[in-house]
């Protein structure tokens, strides 16, 4: 395949940054997305330039690391996947392809492709978490009986990976999918009541703080989440902040 | 619970409020309009009844115009933050593979639906204000001097809808008030938290409410212009 890339290049933090154009040819179609920008990155060395910088990890889908903005959709143009799962079989021989980093000003661009999602780490540091005693007689969290249903849906929650993807896809940049994921998974557990009220409180307030946008429920990320994480946890944490804030 | 209007969700939750009592309203001005199909007297009484009815014009009335207001400040308040929450655009995005038109377009609607309620004041609201407490004639009658010669809001309705522009008009911001609700009807309801396993049915209502409604009053206009 040919395709001609059209890639977002910025030095740094400081740097304006711009598109830059890449042809490249001889691209196989049962290539990952992520090995044919290592091949770009390998020509790219070898004419002595500088590689584009991507984030990527686990590459099978399980991190949320890569975090691609490619032809105007988060994670590309495939639903229910990471960039690293997307093929160049999803593309045709000829192809403009766009790669952009996540947008959002709580989302700074470090370099090139790769942003920092530090934001995501003090929202969880905020409150997504549960205290457990380990003193020795913890009780065992398989004696404890929780509803089938209740179980499915904190595990469902809990499948979020922190890619960002709902940020980036979101018109308003908004972090409710990614934080609404974290509250919801303890919010249905009994393991997660003690903690309930302080942790949508705090964990939205950091939200806020990081400057995202707020949610009109446009419900692009539950369709770009490669989780599928629904929006129905927004609705969940949305109940959680207003109860407890009229409680107080 | 005085720091939750400064929230992105208490900000959203007031604004659901404020838009569901907005689609309430909207429930009632339909029904009070509609009656003007069938049944001139009908209208007539309900009209004086509204315009000269203490607890109405005291008390429902600047509610009303609170909320208006308050739902379209906020509206833009809420999209400032929401366009400053993401300083550099895509080079390349395509929204409409993931979100409707409606839920991407609520200020664009909203806009539009704000500009005919300044024509709807200016037609309506301020014409009433004059005759009722500047000119000081509560009597709602064609005829302030003479009893017999009938309440005056029907004819005034049907003089509104003779013009063309003016029904073309009407019609723009219904339109547009039916994309706002297509989507706002569901959001406002996500807004509050609630989905759950009736929001399927809801889904349902909604499209027969923001189609309905709006529609109704095209009909109304419709009507009108061409049985005068
Ligand atoms: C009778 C007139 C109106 C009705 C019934 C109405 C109804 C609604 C509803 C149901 C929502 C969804 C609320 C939510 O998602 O929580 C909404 C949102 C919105 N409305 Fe209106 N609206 C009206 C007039 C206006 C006007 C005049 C504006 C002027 C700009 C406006 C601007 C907006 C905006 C920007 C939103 C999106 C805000 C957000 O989702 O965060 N609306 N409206
Ligand atoms: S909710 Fe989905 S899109 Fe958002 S961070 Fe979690 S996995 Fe990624
Ligand atoms: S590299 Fe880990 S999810 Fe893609």
């Amino acid at each position: 395949m040919k395709l001609l890339l059209k890639i977002w290049r910025q030095k740094n933090a400081e740097d304006k940054g711009g598109i830059v154009e890449y042809p490249v040819d001889n691209v196989s179609p049962d290539m990952s997305f992520l090995e044919m920008l290592d091949v770009l990155n390998q020509d790219l060395i070898e004419k002595g330039e500088e590689p584009v910088a991507f984030d990527h990890d686990c590459r099978e889908g399980i991190c949320g690391t890569c975090s691609l903005y490619i032809n105007g959709r988060a994670h590309g143009p495939d639903t229910r996947i990471t960039v690293c799962q997307l093929h160049m079989r999803s593309f045709n021989d000829g192809d403009t392809i766009y790669i952009e980093p996540w947008r959002a000003e709580a989302f700074p661009v470090i370099k090139d492709l790769v942003v920092d999602r530090s934001a995501f780490d003090r929202i969880q540091q905020a409150g997504g978490f549960i205290s457990v005693n380990t003193s020795g007689n913890t009780q065992d969290a398989n004696a404890i009986p929780i509803e089938k249903e209740n179980a499915d849906k904190a595990f469902d929650a809990a499948t979020c990976i922190g890619c960002g993807a709902c940020v980036a896809t979101c018109k308003n940049s908004s972090a409710m999918l990614f934080v609404s994921a974290k509250v919801s998974q303890f919010a249905l557990l009994p393991q997660g009541q003690v903690e309930a009220h302080d942790r949508v409180l705090n964990m939205v307030k950091q939200m806020d703080e990081e400057g995202f946008g707020n949610c009109t429920n446009t419900g692009a990320c539950e369709v770009e989440c490669p989780k599928g994480i629904s929006l129905e946890n927004i609705a969940r944490m949305n109940r959680e902040f207003i109860a407890a804030s009229i409680k107080g | 619970m005085a720091g939750m209007f400064n929230s992105s969700v208490g900000r959203k939750f007031a604004m659901a409020l404020s838009a569901f009592f907005l689609m309430l309203f909207l429930v009632m001005h339909v029904s009070i309009n509609f009656t003007s199909v069938f049944s001139a007297d009908l209208f007539n009484e309900m009209s004086h009844f509204m315009g000269t009815n203490p607890v109405v014009q005291g008390l429902m009335q600047p509610i009303l115009i609170f909320g208006v207001v308050f739902h379209f400040v906020m509206g833009f308040i809420l999209e400032a933050k929401n366009k400053s929450a993401r300083g550099v655009s895509y080079a390349k995005n395509v929204a409409k593979d993931n979100s409707t038109w409606m839920s991407r377009n609520m200020l664009l609607s909203g806009v539009v639906i704000l500009a005919f309620l300044g024509l709807h004041f200016y037609d309506f609201w301020v014409h009433e204000m004059t005759i009722k407490y500047v000119e000081g004639d509560m009597s709602g009658l064609i005829n302030p001097d003479n009893a017999e010669s009938g309440f005056r809001y029907y004819e005034e309705l049907r003089e509104k809808f003779v013009s063309p522009v003016r029904v073309g008009i009407y019609i723009v911001a219904f339109v547009l008030l039916a994309l706002h609700l297509l989507h706002g009807f569901n959001s406002a309801f996500q807004s509050v938290g609630a989905n759950n396993k009736y929001t399927k049915a809801l889904t349902g209502f909604s499209k027969v409410y923001s189609i309905g409604i709006p529609a109704l009053f095209i009909f109304i206009a419709l009507f009108h212009h061409f049985t005068h």
